[in-house]
């Protein structure tokens, strides 16, 4: 996994709630046995007409959307399917964080294991980014958890030690576990070959 | 200190807790399809791995498979290279496989009960955020996105940290026509679709108890809906008797023993809960949902939001949209709005219990002209019970479409679809924007609210015909 230390950027907004999976990246581009190509994807229903042409109103296919690296999103985003497409589609299209009022549970796993790191900020703060200018960018900083505004303001986040020590450092969790064989082999001794591990 | 179920099932697969780190959980069995699985089969070869408990793992085709004949190969060539692919990795890393030819395949969610491979007291996970189901019958069972499928084939193991304890309690008794699918709706309604976020739920109460276990699941299977990534509700008798004498389910003395521990599972008497809400049964009509997110849901008789009266300015956009999307008036009912399609099945509500409530309505009867309704068994064991009971024939002479297992028009991945601009109700779990079909307009509701509106050919009460 690709570490996540600090990150500058514009913002690109997209003041929905309720944003879920199946928007992000729709269920006909899941056929897909890789993880890759699938960028071009992301938000495909909101972001091309009919024809397949990207429509000019949908903020993806602006100017400020070009280069920026950070979605600020609505409330409760990536709710729905647990489809890890949908995190690799938007680091693909090159978003290395999202920012919001809160996650749906599935996506925020699936993100942090993708590097790309879900900021839940407070209401207020997250109001004033949408109100702030285009050009504006924020610094996220992940060793001292915070968000700096433009004004110089930090706004800090919560996020999982473990977590955090993963993305810093870039530490699959795959390996981390591997790691603890002794202790999965114990408690397969002590459980039995049972399906049911209860009792 | 009393426990709650979620901590009885927690703290008997906790493997180790390291200071700092998550606590590691063992997973007691995996469910696996072809969508969220080739790329973590991929990640195992990469690394050199093996799947350390096969016998532990159980793989179904159901998501891209056709819902046509299946003696015919699947047209769609990505789809057809998906379950390829599937085969192909269980053969390898000596996964039990289920895929198009097996009479065994069917909805992971559907087949994994009615193997009796879903037990109660166990962890299950599968990469599909509706594996909440199997919390029916008091396991444990999580959705999962691909890095930690990869996670589980490998170690059996995951790193997680505990949710908190929500008790959802239902009280009173469903009037006739009224259903468990009624119930979950409205409770996403109540509390919305982040109500559950960071949560585990537990059902309980009379109405709760009053249920049959496929009704059990239907609600569990939702629980997703309201952002809860499992829903759980303590065994019992109905669990037990339903679990009786199924393929995988213990035998003899060790059916004996498992009934031993499962009995000690209920949560204890003055247990602590960290959120709790409470309905009324008795006081829910069929629901119905207007909107583009399963918590947009209005009991039938009702009528569709004004977002115009919203004081958060987010909700009115966030409806206004909806309204757009789903082209449909403020203040005006539901009902009566005219459909064009019909889908019965899903892992929400594809089991045989649904094709009898459906078959209930339709027996005698015949769709309305112009209207396409499919009827989609959960499994090839529910199509067979069906098939035993007369129930395809009832549906085929109303006029409607009976076809092979699988998921089908739920999220349309295998060419089930509705239309751009095609209204259609179905017994699925999710409405969102183009979920059954670009463009396509989701109505969620119960089997028999589908059953009626596919008689009719608009939005009906289902209590007309009861």
């Amino acid at each position: 996994m690709k570490p996540f230390t600090r990150l500058e950027s514009r913002l690109v907004p997209l003041a929905i709630d309720n944003v879920d999976t199946d928007q992000i990246i729709p269920a006909r581009f899941l056929k897909t046995i890789s993880k890759d190509g699938l960028g071009s994807q992301l938000f495909c229903d909101w972001r091309y007409d009919a024809q397949g042409q990207p429509k000019p109103d949908f903020i993806l296919n602006q100017p400020r959307a070009r280069g920026a690296e950070i979605l600020l999103a609505g409330d409760n985003f990536g709710c729905g399917s647990s489809r890890e497409h949908a995190p690799w589609a938007l680091t693909q299209f090159g978003f290395r964080a999202v920012i919001s009022t809160s996650f749906a549970d599935i996506f925020r796993q699936n993100s942090l294991k993708n590097s790309l790191l879900p900021v839940v900020v407070p209401r207020e703060i997250h109001a004033e980014l949408f109100a702030l200018p285009q050009e504006a960018t924020v610094a996220i900083d992940l060793a001292s958890e915070t968000l700096a505004l433009a004004d110089g303001r930090k706004v800090a986040f919560p996020i999982d030690p473990f977590a955090k020590h993963c993305l810093l450092n870039g530490i699959d969790e795959l390996g981390y576990i591997r790691q603890q064989e002794d202790a999965i082999a114990a408690f397969e001794a002590r459980c039995g070959s049972a399906v049911n591990t209860l009792g | 200190m009393p426990s709650t179920i979620i901590d009885k099932v927690w703290g008997a697969h906790v493997v180790s807790e390291q200071p700092g780190a998550p606590a590691l959980l063992y997973i007691d069995m995996h469910l696996v399809h072809e969508v969220t699985s080739p790329q973590a089969f991929d990640g195992l070869r990469a690394r050199g791995l093996v799947v350390r408990r096969p016998e532990h793992t159980f793989a179904t085709a159901d998501h891209s498979v056709p819902t046509t004949d299946r003696t015919l190969p699947i047209v769609d060539p990505i789809a057809a290279k998906q379950v390829a692919q599937l085969e192909a990795n269980c053969r390898e890393f000596g996964i039990p496989c289920h895929s198009m030819a097996s009479q065994l395949q069917g909805i992971v969610h559907i087949i994994g009960p009615e193997l009796g491979l879903t037990q109660p007291g166990m962890t299950l996970v599968c990469g599909d955020s509706h594996t909440a189901t199997h919390g029916a019958f008091g396991a444990l069972a999580f959705g999962i996105g691909t890095s930690e499928v990869e996670q589980v084939l490998a170690t059996q193991c995951l790193l997680q940290k505990k949710s908190k304890s929500y008790r959802v309690e239902v009280t009173g008794q469903l009037h006739l026509g009224v259903t468990a699918k009624d119930i979950i709706l409205a409770l996403i309604a109540k509390i919305g679709t982040g109500g559950g976020t960071g949560c585990i739920f537990e059902y309980c109460g009379p109405a709760i108890r009053a249920l049959s276990m496929e009704e059990r699941m239907t609600i569990c299977n939702m629980s997703i809906e309201a952002g809860a990534r499992a829903g759980m509700i303590a065994p019992d008798d109905t669990t037990y008797e339903y679990m009786y004498g199924r393929q995988f389910a213990p035998q003899g003395e060790a059916w004996d023993r498992a009934l031993q521990r499962w009995r000690r599972l209920p949560s204890d008497e003055g247990a602590v809960y960290d959120k709790q809400v409470s309905i009324n049964a008795a006081e829910l009509e069929p629901m119905v949902t207007f909107g583009t997110s399963p918590g947009m849901g209005i009991p039938i008789s009702g009528v569709v939001p004004d977002p115009a009266g919203m004081t958060d300015p987010m909700e009115r956009e966030s409806i206004a949209k909806a309204l757009r999307y789903m082209n449909l008036e403020p203040g005006k009912p539901l009902a009566g709005h005219a459909i064009d399609v019909v889908f019965i099945g899903s892992c929400t509500n594809g089991r045989i219990s649904d094709l009898r409530a459906a078959a209930s309505v339709l027996k005698g009867r015949h769709v309305a002209p112009g209207l396409r309704v499919l009827v989609v068994p959960g499994s090839h064991d529910a199509k067979r019970q069906a098939e035993a009971e007369g129930l395809d024939a009832i549906f085929r002479e109303a006029g409607a479409e009976w076809r092979e297992p699988g998921c089908s028009m739920c999220l349309a991945m295998n060419g089930d679809q509705l239309e751009p601009g095609q209204y259609g109700v179905a017994t699925s779990n999710r409405n969102f924007e183009g979920r059954q079909g670009k463009g396509g307009r989701t109505i969620l509701a119960s089997p028999l609210t589908a059953a009626a509106s596919a008689v009719t050919g608009v939005v009906t009460d289902p209590r007309r015909f009861a």
